[in-house]
């Protein structure tokens, strides 16, 4: 798959540390050397518009998904915070509200960026939107950061998983706010080793979350568990920019996310069976929704 | 990895790679398991099937029986069977589109279809009237994989150039399609041979490093003891 010997797993320890010998972004240690750096750039440049257009679209309200959990509260909370009724502040606030946005979007059959599942899309665009407003950051810097949440997520992908299905929600909207936090750090002038710092909070803060989609849908708690961890992302963000450490290196979290998602029963990955999915409420709509099924399918 | 930091550029090109796969796909929502990847099994189908499509019949087995309606999964079938990408802003609207130009097609929800637990298999039949069964399952990200052809055992990702020859199981077949391709110095990626019995019909499927053309497929069509030859492009 990526060409890396099976016995010798990738570190993100390494490559930070690889990167910040050179003096270099993670971003910008990941495209130097290569034949042609552009094309990666122009690609991401095109995710980062369909990633503002679903955050739009997501905005705009007025939408349904075909379970009919979904009910415009992206749009909802960004008018509240307008009225300058939030706790939160503009940043924070507005960050929260653009994540329920795209994942909205893409319950409703909009068109999304998967970053790194459709289930945890909003997380990342929602972070790197928020800053890109609030601090005089060039679209460029954005397409860069996109490449370092990668790399986040490629290591996930490796050491972990990144499917809900085998390690829960931990490694979907877990490592989704990893990488964010990652990439937040990048765009706001911090070291590779503080951005990895910043993957390593966010995850920590976590272990152990369920997948527990009612009926299965990737709609009741997935909208709104994307909007609470895009905030997770910004706070570990700013601790890494802080210099707050985290005591247990990022690889290892990485490992013990594998290890707590192998712990996890069957119930609480992705079966609609266990978490949320398995109180009262989530079965009668779960009912409520096979009824229609079975209803129109031609069995 | 290790001890390649610094060093070796094609270990970031893999890396890069990977990372433009893990921010991605972009796609239409809300589940690249339950929308994206049934949409690219369809579309498998459509380019498999090589002739205009005049009906399916789509079953949808284990988990994408049990939460496919509510992920759009049969509009995302329909949409592959037009030949939509996934990233098609009409895959919602995918079925009333489809019934408007004509193509008949039934949806069936069948929760235990096979061991994946997100397989679905498409009947499609033509005008000739020719007809094919793929079975296959949505592996996750929206990645696929392609378990039968006609009954007949692959597994193909969709990740190469794709050659499938209907053939029988006599001696120097094989021989005569790798024949064919070595003469045009087309590399073989992977290849396999299933099937029914010994003696009767097989299925070769071939993944191939270059593109297939025309011109080759119709003389590997015309090789003694081939009945049929169908082909698809990486997914």
């Amino acid at each position: 798959m990526t060409g890396w010997e099976e016995e010798e797993r990738a570190s993100l320890s390494e490559l930070i540390g690889a990167a910040q010998a050179h003096q270099m972004t993670l971003s910008g240690f990941m495209l130097q050397g290569l034949s042609d750096p552009e094309r990666h750039l122009v690609e991401m440049k095109k995710r980062w518009a369909v990633m503002i257009e679903s955050m739009e679209e997501g905005c705009s309200g007025n939408l349904r998904s075909s379970g009919g959990m979904v009910a415009g509260d992206g749009r909802r909370y960004l008018d509240y915070l307008a009225s300058s009724k939030g706790l939160l502040d503009g940043l924070t606030g507005r960050v929260m509200g653009y994540a329920l946005a795209v994942s909205e979007c893409n319950a409703t059959m909009g068109r999304i960026c998967a970053a790194p599942t459709a289930g945890s899309c909003g997380i990342i665009p929602a972070v790197f939107r928020g800053l890109f407003e609030s601090y005089d950051l060039e679209e460029r810097a954005i397409h860069h950061a996109l490449i370092t949440a990668g790399v986040i997520g490629s290591i996930i992908a490796e050491r972990a998983t990144l499917a809900g299905a085998e390690g829960g929600c931990q490694a979907e909207c877990g490592a989704a706010s990893a990488m964010a936090a990652a990439g937040a750090v990048e765009l706001m002038g911090g070291s590779p080793p503080a951005a990895g710092h910043a993957a390593a909070l966010s995850l920590k803060s976590f272990l152990g979350l369920v997948c527990d989609p009612v009926a299965g849908l990737v709609e009741v708690p997935c909208i709104k568990r994307n909007g609470i961890a895009a905030l997770h992302a910004l706070g570990a963000a700013d601790l890494a920019l802080a210099g707050v450490e985290s005591v247990i290196p990022v690889d290892e979290v990485i490992d013990a996310m594998a290890a707590v998602g192998a712990a996890l029963p069957r119930t609480l990955r992705e079966t609609g069976e266990g978490g949320v999915a398995a109180s009262p409420t989530g079965r009668r709509i779960a009912e409520r929704l096979a009824d229609v099924t079975k209803a129109e399918g031609e069995d | 990895m290790r001890g390649a930091i610094g060093t070796p550029r094609e270990n970031y090109a893999d890396l890069m790679e990977e990372v433009m796969t893990i921010m991605g796909p972009v796609m239409i929502g809300p589940s690249s398991s339950h929308t994206a990847g049934p949409l690219k099994l369809a579309f498998a189908a459509r380019e498999l099937f090589g002739v205009p499509i005049m009906s399916a019949r789509i079953v949808l087995g284990g988990s994408l029986g049990a939460t496919g309606k509510g992920h759009g999964t049969p509009q995302a079938v329909v949409a592959g069977l037009m030949g939509w990408a996934s990233d098609d802003r009409r895959v919602p609207r995918a079925l009333e589109l489809a019934r408007s130009s004509g193509l008949k097609f039934e949806v069936v929800y069948a929760p235990k279809l096979g061991n994946h637990p997100n397989e679905m298999s498409i009947d499609l039949t033509g005008d000739d009237p020719q007809t094919m069964r793929l079975r296959g399952a949505s592996l996750g990200g929206g990645k696929v994989q392609l378990l039968s052809v006609d009954g007949f055992k692959v597994s193909l990702f969709g990740t190469f150039p794709t050659l499938i020859v209907y053939m029988l199981d006599r001696p120097g077949v094989i021989a005569g399609v790798t024949g064919l391709l070595s003469e045009r110095d087309l590399n073989v990626a992977f290849m396999s041979v299933a099937r029914k019995r010994k003696g009767e019909d097989a299925l070769m499927s071939i993944e191939m490093d270059d593109d297939l053309d025309d011109d080759l497929i119709e003389r590997v069509g015309q090789l003694r003891q081939v009945k049929r030859v169908r082909v698809m492009s990486p997914l």
